[in-house]
């Protein structure tokens, strides 16, 4: 009794934070702020999900999974990334230097700066450890057909 | 061949196994025996392209790390679901925030941004050209000081001591 009343808050937290991270997909106003919906707000979706879904399984039907840890895990991994990716390809897209604040150091936003201007001796760590700079300037193609 | 070259990266090899282990949900001698094999041939082929790793070491505080950010994760969802519920547009105030860093290998830098991505409605974007600051964008944020000194505080302090 307690358990099912326990999974079923688990799984209606889970539906309202689903919901407000998808609702605030389209009513927050610029690109930037909608990002920040669907990274938070859903991960406790999900996670109360997850919650759920390993209280039922290891207590009412006797059969613990490790797949809900799993899923957490590859959700931390990927939803960063995603993040990263859109919001990289925002300024390379949509905005300019001017719009971004200052570095506070001598060189510029990498998204920014170009592989032309780049000059080795500023880097302090090792350069084997590194992709090529540029590479991540080059990762969004530039068919941009606004 | 030594030891060393058969595992280049134990830590690794052990983390594969485990989580082939919990993909298949059992503990048998097939799978035991597959993720094994995954877990040593997947560091050797990977690590040409890896050098140089930092060692991870401070496993307390990376236990300390985890639970500081699990419990940030929660909170973050609240104060963004607050947001976005009972905040009208017009009265968010977006912004962007330069934090200078002091953690200067790029597997720390990586796991901040990712970090600062998951918690108090914040998101890292970009890095300067040499690494030596983060850009990151606040949801609604007007006292950017304060975000800047708590994510060098609560993140980035304990990431230095884990990698540096």
């Amino acid at each position: 009794m307690i358990l099912e009343l326990l999974i079923s808050a688990f799984l209606v937290i889970a539906g309202v934070f689903g919901l407000v991270g998808s609702f605030g997909l389209i009513k927050l106003s610029d690109r930037m702020a909608r990002l920040h919906a669907p990274t938070k707000a859903t991960t406790l979706g999900v996670g109360g999900v997850l919650i759920a879904s390993m209280l039922y399984f290891s207590f009412s039907a006797g059969d613990f999974s490790f797949h809900e840890l799993m899923v957490t895990l590859f959700l931390f991994l990927t939803a960063p990334i995603t993040a990263h990716y859109i919001a990289k390809s925002h300024i390379h897209r949509h905005l300019e230097p001017k719009d971004l604040p200052d570095t506070e150091t001598d060189r510029g936003w990498a998204s920014f700066e170009d592989a032309a201007d780049h000059d080795p001796a500023h880097d302090q760590i090792d350069r084997r450890r590194f992709v090529p700079q540029g590479a991540s300037r080059n990762g969004v193609a530039d068919g941009s057909t606004q | 061949m030594s030891l060393r070259k058969l595992f280049p990266h134990p830590l690794l090899t052990v983390l594969l196994t485990v989580v082939w282990m919990m993909l298949y949900n059992t503990v048998s001698l097939g799978v035991v025996v597959f993720g094994l094999i995954l877990g040593v041939l997947i560091p050797i082929i990977t690590s040409p392209y890896w050098p140089d790793r930092p060692k991870m070491k401070n496993f307390p505080m990376i236990v300390e790390y985890a639970v500081v950010v699990l419990w940030d994760i929660v909170v973050a969802n609240f104060i963004v679901a607050r947001t976005i519920l009972f905040v009208p547009n017009r009265d968010i105030h977006s912004t962007w925030v330069t934090i200078p860093l002091d953690i200067r290998t790029p597997e720390a830098i990586t796991a901040l941004a990712g970090t600062i991505t998951m918690t108090p409605s914040t998101d890292s974007a970009d890095t300067s050209a040499d690494r030596r600051s983060l850009l990151v964008h606040c949801l609604d944020e007007r006292d950017t000081a304060s975000v800047r000194d708590q994510i060098k505080q609560r993140y980035e302090r304990r990431l230095k001591e884990i990698f540096e």
